[in-house]
């Protein structure tokens, strides 16, 4: 049955669903790509003032500032984006295994447990970062790397987990103890089955960890003290001295965010356990 | 070829309830077929998970020929199981999911090639290797998860209800599937079921279980001829019970007095028991007496009469063309063939506290 049924929309796809994805495809742009075009603009202009709707003279002052090596923007954003695969990797590491068991057992608590996982992007980033901001300097964390690292986990990591848990809900663990049945070990079993059915939440999860990590100013500024220098920060000290540059910046700064959303589109789709997780939140 | 014995085998999910497996003792025969056999939730997919490896007793213990196996990882048991869902790996290619287990076991991918082959001939599926199981009817995920369990030369196969997700010609063909396969191979098979008439057509011999305790252990004519319980005698569709007083091969009950040299207990209170399919109709001769007919359905292959013995009602199964000759309100004569008489302890008897629970209720089709 469904599988007829999905032959039949392959085949004939009813007019609003034509139409209803035109709409989509059109508000994504409008919404996404367009505020970028403007800042790119910006980022070549020498003269753009009031009526003109575009700039009356060009310049390509600001891109040569920012790929002078003196001003050291690639070295930045390398760090940013250090940090950002470093965060994605311990997100995965703890998130997965919290994923699982919120989403596979009951547990006493286990509601607390949502709760203080979900309370760190209830609560004002500002409030908590305070907070830590004291316990960081006691431990030595303050205006370090690992500092920074560690304290970007705090709102990447409930993303990841809630991702997971939505999809460890829908996952049958049956299928592992029929790998173990067959003679699988308990890493092979994790490895060949475990994590192949829940890549896909992996890979949503990772994404939101990174841009979370890559876009985030207050933490960094706070916790790093300005020895930890990633692009926000950068972009942030040029907005007001120079709209070229900072167009420039932004440019670079969206661009990873472009990039990571169409390489993880395909996983996205609405047949995804993972959108299921989300759905889940 | 291994003998499976559990030896007091229990589990219990949590302290306070009624354990699910309750000091179950069985010996499997090596290379027999053997059902568990049970309503749904009387603990035999636990059971079967046991020996597996896959959930661990609460206590008692699994012996494989003799030694314990309790301690050993599932995956070092050499017990496969099939699950009742198949569970084919969703992003593998057949092949690759047959090849499953070989690969775990580090044999080389040309001979895991050939092996597959094999297997895919064996469970009559040629040519289906790069397949994904999406792509497969139900019958053929069946296959292709008992082919990926056969291939790694099991001591021991587990299958859990191995034809209930089939409909009702698949499932013979499956059944004539696993029993060729069995009996090819020789492996001690152990499967789990419902439905009394798949244990009885399939398996060599039963165990009943209700409520997390064995009921009966024994080849499966026992349970039509010598059921040991009221209880067991309904699950395996005894209608007629009558109680009353044994004594000497006889048997004294509301309705008369009936010779019964069959019995299980020796003298005092008892029931008689007899299958619809033994009542004679309108014989005459020793051990019958008068009934009226209160209604009939005819159902094609038989009829099925129920006939009021004084205060009692019994049901008959008789061939088709007693139709003909007996309409609803007729006087009868109604015989108890002697032979066909099994005389079963007190339908009350306190056996196990719970001999009128529901736990005989007859499973659905």
């Amino acid at each position: 049955m469904a599988g007829a049924a999905a032959k039949t929309t392959l085949v004939h796809r009813p007019a609003w669903r034509v139409t209803g994805r035109w709409v989509g495809i059109t508000g994504l742009l409008a919404f996404l790509i367009a505020p970028i075009v403007p800042l790119f603009i910006w980022s070549i202009s020498f003269r753009w003032f009031y009526p003109a709707i575009l700039p009356t003279e060009y310049s390509a002052r600001a891109w040569t500032e920012v790929i002078n090596p003196n001003n050291d923007v690639v070295g930045v954003a390398w760090n940013t984006a250090l940090i950002a695969l470093v965060v994605t990797a311990f997100s995965i590491l703890l998130g997965v295994p919290a994923g699982r068991a919120l989403g596979l057992y009951e547990f006493r608590g286990k509601r607390l447990v949502e709760w203080l996982i979900l309370a760190p992007i209830i609560v004002p980033g500002l409030a908590v970062v305070l907070g830590i901001h004291v316990l960081f300097i006691r431990a030595g964390l303050s205006n370090s790397l690992p500092g920074v690292i560690l304290v970007h986990l705090v709102p990447t990591l409930p993303y990841m987990t809630l991702v997971m848990s939505g999809v460890f809900a829908n996952y049958d663990t049956d299928f592992e103890l029929q790998a173990r049945s067959l003679g699988a070990g308990r890493l092979a079993t994790q490895w060949y089955v475990t994590l192949p059915a829940i890549f896909p939440g992996v890979v949503v999860g990772a994404m939101f960890a990174f841009i979370i990590s890559w876009s985030q100013y207050v933490l960094t500024l706070l916790i790093g003290g300005g020895q930890v220098q990633t692009l926000p920060l950068l972009l942030f000290s040029f907005v007001r001295s120079d709209p070229a540059i900072a167009g420039a910046l932004s440019v670079v700064f969206i661009l990873p965010a472009v990039l990571v959303l169409l390489l993880s589109s395909r996983y996205l789709s609405g047949d995804s356990a993972a959108v299921g997780g989300i759905g889940n939140i | 070829m291994t003998q499976v014995k559990l030896s007091g085998l229990t589990k219990r999910f949590d302290e306070k309830s009624e354990p699910a497996v309750d000091r179950l003792d069985i010996e499997i025969e090596s290379g027999k077929l053997t059902a568990l056999l049970g309503p749904s939730g009387c603990g035999k997919t636990t059971t079967m998970k046991m020996i597996a490896g896959l959930l661990r007793p609460t206590d008692g213990d699994i012996l494989f020929d003799g030694s314990s196996i309790v301690g050993i990882a599932p995956e070092d048991r050499g017990a496969v199981m099939v699950f009742q869902n198949y569970l084919l790996f969703p992003y593998m290619s057949v092949a690759d999911n047959i090849g499953f287990g070989l690969k775990m076991r580090g044999v080389s991918r040309s001979e895991i090639r050939t092996r597959v082959r094999d297997m895919l001939d064996l469970v009559q599926m040629p040519g289906f290797e790069e397949r994904r199981p999406k792509q497969l009817s139900g019958g053929q995920q069946q296959r292709i998860a008992l082919a990926r369990a056969l291939i790694v030369q099991p001591n021991v196969l587990l299958l859990d209800e191995p034809l209930s997700n089939l409909d009702a010609h698949l499932r013979d063909e499956m059944r004539e599937l696993i029993s060729g396969i069995q009996t090819e191979l020789g492996i001690t098979t152990v499967f789990v079921t419902h439905d009394q008439e798949e244990a009885v057509v399939l398996a060599d011999k039963i165990a009943l279980l209700f409520e997390g305790r064995l009921q009966q252990f024994d080849v499966p004519d026992a349970f039509y001829e010598t059921p040991g319980t009221v209880d067991i005698a309904k699950f395996f569709g005894g209608t007629n019970f009558i109680p009353g007083r044994c004594e000497d091969g006889r048997i004294t009950t509301a309705i008369g007095r009936f010779r019964a040299p069959h019995t299980a207990v020796d003298r005092g209170e008892a029931v008689l028991s007899i299958r619809p399919e033994a009542v004679e109709l309108g014989g005459g001769g020793g051990n019958s007496v008068r009934g009226r007919i209160r209604s009939h359905v005819y159902v094609g292959r038989y009829a099925r009469f129920r006939v009021m013995i004084g205060e009692v009602e019994i049901e008959v199964i008789t061939d088709p063309g007693q139709v003909k000759k007996l309409s609803d309100g007729d006087e009868v004569s109604v015989r108890f063939d002697p032979d066909k008489i099994w005389i079963l302890g007190p339908a009350a008897d306190g056996k196990d506290g719970r001999a009128d629970s529901d736990s005989a209720r007859q499973p659905a089709g």
